[in-house]
């Protein structure tokens, strides 16, 4: 069993790290949000602003969670109970949100026709892993929501730390509540989709809009005649 | 100074007769696909009308474009750079689908699958994002002629806008209706929106030729954009989630070629060429304070090409001795800056668009002929101008922010020439009417040439992106005349069109490009023929 927690995250992010790179190389073109805005705004401009606030936030506390050792809030003189409260509380708010958000989207991909029409099976795939993993780690959360509740920072946290500082310590996931281990499971699941869906356009937040001039100029390249680069081997002799 | 050129298009109203041929061509060569059924790069708007998206001039509501905040500096309307990032999840001010139209075609396989029956089988229509059958109730065109004019004339922004300032000016009751057409093209705006608008930088302006595109292979579908742009000329691909627009058809002219639209306009009414301007100034005039001031202070961008200091400018800044010379003959600057008859197409968006329109004049004549005054003379026409069916104050708004100063000189521009042209054609002594409106006969007449003849290669002055030099460098490898083919020579064709010559089709003398010329059908076809006649007529069809 700590053989495959051990393995899994490895598995998970050469997925998700050379899928991006197959997808930047094969399919730049279809790196996109494919919104369906043009279809029908009015259900989409509350659903989709609370779904993906609601996803930032929880993304935000998992990396709380999940990043900062346990050692570091005691240090500050937070204690383990008003942690857990915290965490409680601003992680159901958010978790909330996100499901109100994604489920009213649900809803209406479901029924306006231009939307459903346009949503192809590898989408219907994505929205059952990324529906599944947030509605499982509500689940996981709330059922271990009384006294101090579960203390994942003692296990799932140093196991996280431990993948990317490269000792993984997958005995540590042994005593964990089957709830949070589904949990995980669908999240690692979630993140190897990222690069095979239209969830790349994640990847592509575009920051660097707060820096660049407004008016962007660009060249023509002298040595690229056609709007696309020519394909291997059919270069132009020079 | 920083000298950049930029290709820009004319369009002479007068001329067009709204028969959107523009519009069809455009379509079949770039948005014939599905995901752009909806996607009209040229269209053609009958004014007074909503235009195409419906009232997309309401830029209290669409908000395209730029305004000028409290310390006078330039914002994007829809918010800055902060705003757009917030917003981006949803675009609150995106137009619908039935902004536009719900793109539909027709159930034509009922027409031959229908069982028998007592009914004519009909194709229904079917919208072509849902698949379901649909009503068909708006299209890019709905109010072409007017049409439902008296129901949806009242929506147009701009005639909201002439009727705030000049009372009740514009009417739809039939006898006092008036209309005309107004083509519209992406402006490939020397100040574009859209680019500035865009979060992932993949809409840019072209340092070469100032044409505004779109990398498909960085756009990430973040639909602001379409806000961006006050003309609402970028258009959402809902099939591939990318952005699309006008590319002024820069295929064709890096090879020298006009755009489609051009190509085949019945009327003639478009013109392209080469303007120089100075990029250093474009932020300032662009935030000229008063919209009224817009028209002048890009007229002040543009530079002269006959001053030597501009063309030097010019050549230091890179820009190629072909250009700087079609610039000097650019039908473009000419009607711009030379003649002042052009005008831009709603200057107080601040993005100084640069597809400038010549005001229609032609019903002011006709309606002076027939109430029995000598319509070309040109006392009466410049009385009648303040008179107009359609109402000055309308063109402003459209072309001037309001301000009938510029419209006017224009429309008495083009009726000085009319007068003028009449005496010199009828062997008359020259009026004054060319003095009158500033100019000189000469120059009066140059326009007139311009305008009136409007030859291809007048209209037309496009300088190639070099391409089309490779070509004809590549071609004069190969002969470009037999010196044997002249008439009754060893050759026995007379130099010219269709001469196949001894030895078939591929031999001797072509007039057609030689490079390329051969392909898979025209050898099948010489291969299989029964006489060579039927090969020389084949081949003319494919060539």
């Amino acid at each position: 069993m700590s053989t495959l927690w051990n393995v899994l995250p490895y598995v998970v992010i050469v997925l998700f790290l050379s899928g991006t790179a197959w997808r930047y190389r094969y399919d730049k073109f279809g790196w996109t949000t494919r919104s369906s805005q043009l279809y029908e705004s009015r259900l989409l401009n509350i659903a989709s602003p609370m779904f993906h606030y609601g996803i930032l936030f929880v993304l935000a506390g998992h990396l709380v969670g999940l990043f900062i050792p346990d050692s570091w809030t005691s240090d500050l003189g937070v204690s383990e109970h008003t942690y857990h409260l915290l965490s409680l509380y601003t992680g159901t708010a958010a978790g909330a949100l996100t499901v109100a958000g994604i489920a009213l989207l649900i809803y209406r991909r479901r029924t306006t026709g231009a939307v459903f029409r346009a949503t192809t099976a590898n989408d219907k795939a994505m929205y059952l892993v990324l529906l599944g993993a947030i509605v499982l780690g509500m689940w996981a959360k709330l059922t271990h929501s009384t006294g101090d509740g579960y203390d994942y920072r003692e296990t799932i946290a140093p196991w996280t730390r431990g993948v990317f500082t490269l000792q993984p310590d997958g005995a540590q996931m042994a005593g964990v509540p089957v709830t949070y281990q589904i949990h995980v499971l669908a999240g690692l699941a979630l993140i190897a989709l990222v690069p095979f869906t239209r969830l790349v356009h994640m990847l592509s937040a575009p920051v660097r809009y707060l820096f660049r001039p407004y008016i962007v100029y660009r060249s023509r390249d002298p040595k690229q005649l056609a709007a696309r680069a020519a394909r291997r081997g059919w270069e132009g002799a020079e | 100074m920083r000298v950049m050129a930029q290709l820009a298009m004319v369009m002479n109203l007068d001329k067009c007769i709204g028969c959107h041929t523009c519009s069809v061509t455009c379509k079949q060569a770039w948005t014939n696909r599905s995901g752009v059924e909806y996607v009209w790069f040229n269209n053609v708007e009958t004014r007074p009308g909503q235009g195409y998206p419906r009232r997309y001039e309401d830029q209290e509501r669409w908000r395209g474009g730029w305004e000028l905040n409290r310390r006078g500096r330039l914002k994007l309307r829809a918010g800055g750079r902060f705003r757009k990032l917030a917003s981006i999840f949803a675009n609150p001010v995106l137009p619908g689908i039935k902004d536009y139209y719900e793109p539909w075609t027709y159930e034509y396989r009922n027409l031959i699958d229908a069982p028998l029956g007592d009914d004519f089988p009909v194709a229904e229509p079917r919208s072509v994002l849902t698949g379901k059958p649909m009503k068909i109730e708006w299209s890019a065109n709905w109010d072409d002629d007017l049409g439902g004019a008296p129901e949806h004339g009242d929506l147009d922004p701009m005639v909201e806008r002439t009727r705030r300032r000049a009372a009740e000016k514009v009417r739809f009751e039939f006898e006092q209706t008036f209309m005309f057409y107004l083509p519209r093209i992406c402006e490939h705006c020397l100040n574009p929106s859209c680019v500035a608008s865009c979060p992932s930088g993949a809409m840019y302006k072209r340092t070469e030729d100032g044409i505004v595109l779109v990398d498909q292979d960085r756009c990430r579908g973040w639909r602001m954009c379409v806000t961006g742009c006050p003309y609402k000329k970028v258009y959402f691909n809902h099939r591939t989630g990318k952005a699309e627009k006008c590319t002024l058809c820069y295929p064709r002219l890096e090879v020298g070629l006009p755009t489609v639209c051009s190509e085949t306009c019945v009327g003639r009414l478009r013109y392209l060429g080469v303007v120089l301007y100075d990029a250093d100034r474009v932020l300032a005039a662009a935030s000229t304070p008063a919209e009224t001031d817009l028209y002048e202070a890009q007229l002040g961008v543009f530079l002269d090409p006959e001053d030597p200091g501009v063309r030097r400018a010019a050549e230091a800044a890179g820009i190629p001795y072909d250009w700087i010379e079609a610039a000097r003959r650019s039908p473009v600057h000419a009607l711009i800056s030379r003649y002042r008859v052009a005008l831009p197409l709603h200057p107080e968006y601040r993005t100084m668009p640069m597809v400038w329109y010549i005001p229609p004049l032609s019903p002011v004549v006709e309606a002076l002929t027939e109430t029995g005054f000598d319509g070309e003379d040109a006392g009466n026409l410049f009385g009648a101008i303040d008179a107009l069916r359609i109402p000055l104050e309308y063109l402003a708004e459209l072309f001037t922010a309001g301000d009938t100063g510029p419209v006017r000189a224009s429309l008495e521009k083009l009726a000085a020439m009319r007068s003028h042209m009449r005496a010199v054609n009828l062997g008359g002594p020259p009026d004054d009417s060319a003095a009158a409106v500033g100019m000189t006969g000469r120059e009066v007449e140059d326009m007139y040439r311009l305008l009136a003849l409007a030859k291809y290669d007048e209209r037309y002055v496009i300088p190639t992106a070099a391409v089309g030099d490779a070509r004809a460098l590549e071609e004069s490898a190969l002969p470009q005349d037999c010196s044997l083919d002249y008439e009754g020579g060893p050759g026995m064709g007379p130099p010219g069109v269709g001469t196949d010559g001894p030895v078939g089709a591929d031999s001797g003398r072509r007039s057609l490009p030689l490079v390329s010329i051969e392909n898979f059908h025209a050898l099948r076809r010489r291969q299989t023929a029964d006489t060579p006649g039927e090969t020389a007529t084949g081949e003319q069809g494919e060539s």
